[in-house]
């Protein structure tokens, strides 16, 4: 199964990358894992947008509200009852998906931006419910301190325990991209119209790929509890689903690993330009801007362009 | 095969089709032909899904398909290709075949196997038989407007369809792809043994090809007989041909 999409040429490169990744923390300081951490979850999270709105062309406007649910109900089965962890760990992504399957079912009825608008107003009902349910939620103070079991107390421990879900998430995300499904997809987002007139379901394509996308946004969610301990209402907020948005077009939608560049820059900025000035949006509306008129492939995918002209000059070369 | 009887369509009080009928038997080629504006397209749309008649009856074996949505009319044999060049874009002319396939097989819904190793060899049968195998890898918004008409072919073909109903397919064509087409379309009748449901402006390919020709009028159907006839019909002479032909 994974001969076919696995080539040897970017297998080394990838695990030479993980392999630097684990054994990162005990060298550097305690700020850059968790630094690195949160990018590890932000990027999973931008990952599971670039599913429905690069590869499969939805307005998936907010994207955070499956990605906040998955975050409560790990935390709440955490704090609120004595079952495992583990129980809450299947069920935040499951609850995710299937939030995703009730909003998705009406919003795949609808075309392109009333899609994007009915997604969120329902997603805002979900925060809604966070934001004033004070006593299930915690109304907009969320959950603090929320307990983990001593395997994943420390930031090094629940550092190793994110790359490893990622890495897992990011090839079951990789094979749906490379499947039929995920090339069906592909197609409906080029052409949703030829793709009935070639007898596929269309909406109901797009409805399976929003619930998968939940659930991996779900998974997201859980990690983010895993690192911070604690959830709060602004994970559901749609200021949130426009940054993950930003981005997925930061890094090009129309790659792969995309999303999860985009998502390192983000975070990277706003760390480090959150020290000198409060003004850290500011900073990301001008990228965003330039971005739009000079690189609308996205940073990976300019690079993806580069190098392809470069090998095609090579070979023009060569003959 | 295929019966349209008595269909109407109307938009914002215009009426597209008025009481059209076509019958299309197993085998044969039918022509669709008419002024610009005359309803073709709104009839071909009507057959295969995209718009639903107000009244009258679209019998497809036996079974009345007015008003189904697209995908299941495709499934049940019916292919199309598009006027306007209607493929995806993105995708390499190899995938825009293959999704065809995929989902004629049912095959859309797998999640964890590769497409690469998916519906091979049926993909390439199909672009051997349009000619478009050495241009298989590229992307197919880069094709000339000629082979991505081809590629809109290929694509219809990609779903098996019993009857393949195009839309002008060589509008926009230099000559010498317009007689490589005609040959081809013949040549898939005859070997895969297709009925094929067309229109076309060129008079010249429809009169060459076509088995019988129904002609349109104002969303009217004027006739539908074997070409010698419609070319000494009176009423079309006056509707379509200027009366010169």
């Amino acid at each position: 199964m994974f001969r076919n999409i696995f080539h040897l040429k970017s297998f080394v490169p990838i695990v030479g990358v993980f392999i630097v990744l684990l054994i990162l923390p005990p060298i550097i300081p305690r700020f850059y894992t968790y630094i690195i951490a949160l990018m590890f979850v932000t990027g999973l999270l931008a990952m599971s947008l670039n599913m429905v709105v690069g590869h499969g062309g939805m307005f998936q406007f907010h994207h955070c509200a499956f990605y906040g649910v998955g975050a409560y109900t790990f935390a709440l089965i955490l704090t609120k009852t004595t079952l495992p962890m583990w129980v809450g760990f299947v069920a935040g992504p499951i609850a995710a998906g299937f939030v995703g399957l009730l909003i998705g079912w009406f919003c795949v009825r609808l075309s392109r931006l009333y899609f994007g608008m009915l997604q969120i107003s329902l997603g805002s009902l979900i925060w809604a419910i966070a934001f004033r349910w004070y006593s299930l939620t915690g109304g907009d103070d969320g959950i603090h301190g929320i307990p983990m079991p001593s395997i994943l107390s420390s930031l090094n421990c629940s550092y190793y325990f994110i790359l490893i879900v990622l890495a897992i998430c990011l090839v079951g995300i990789y094979l749906i991209f490379k499947s039929p499904f995920g090339t069906t997809l592909q197609a409906i987002r080029d052409n949703p119209q030829r793709c009935e007139a070639v007898g596929v379901n269309v909406r109901r394509h797009q409805l399976v790929a929003i619930v998968i996308a939940s659930f991996f946004a779900g998974v997201a969610g859980v990690l983010f509890v895993v690192l911070e301990k604690s959830v709060f209402p602004d994970l559901l907020f749609w200021v949130l689903s426009l940054e993950i948005l930003i981005m997925c077009l930061l890094g090009g939608w129309f790659t792969f690993l995309g999303p999860m560049l985009g998502a390192a820059i983000t975070v990277a900025l706003r760390t480090f330009v959150g020290i000198y000035t409060e003004y850290w949006t500011l900073i990301l509306g001008v990228i965003l801007i330039l971005l739009i008129f000079f690189l609308p492939e996205g940073v990976l995918g300019y690079f993806i362009d580069k190098f392809k002209e470069r090998g095609i000059n090579a070979m023009q070369e060569e003959k | 095969m295929l019966r349209v009887e008595a269909v109407k369509k109307s938009f914002d009080g215009f009426l597209a089709v008025n009481e059209a009928d076509l019958l299309v038997k197993k085998g044969e080629i039918i022509a669709v032909i008419g002024p610009n504006g005359a309803g073709k397209t709104t009839l071909f749309n009507l057959i295969t899904g995209q718009l639903k008649p107000d009244t009258g009856r679209i019998i497809f074996k036996d079974e009345d398909i007015a008003g189904v949505p697209p995908y299941e009319i495709c499934r049940k044999g019916i292919g199309r290709s598009f006027q306007i060049v209607n493929i995806f874009n993105r995708l390499t002319v190899f995938e825009n075949v293959q999704v065809a396939m995929l989902s004629h097989q049912k095959k859309t819904f797998k999640l964890f196997s590769p497409t690469k190793g998916q519906v091979i060899q049926e993909t390439k049968d199909i672009l051997d038989n349009v000619g478009l195998s050495d241009k298989a890898s590229k992307i197919s918004s880069s094709l000339s407007h000629g082979d991505q008409k081809v590629l809109e072919m290929a694509v219809a073909l990609g779903n098996r369809p019993e009857l393949l109903i195009l839309d002008e397919p060589t509008a926009g064509m230099s000559p010498e792809e317009t007689s490589v087409t005609i040959e081809m379309i013949k040549r898939l009748t005859t070997d895969l043994g297709l009925t094929i449901l067309f229109c076309e402006h060129d008079m010249e390919l429809v009169f060459s090809i076509a088995h019988k020709i129904m002609v349109m009028q104002q969303g009217r159907s004027i006739i539908q007989a074997k070409p010698d006839q419609v070319r000494d019909n009176r009423e079309v002479q006056e509707a379509y041909l200027g009366g010169s032909a």
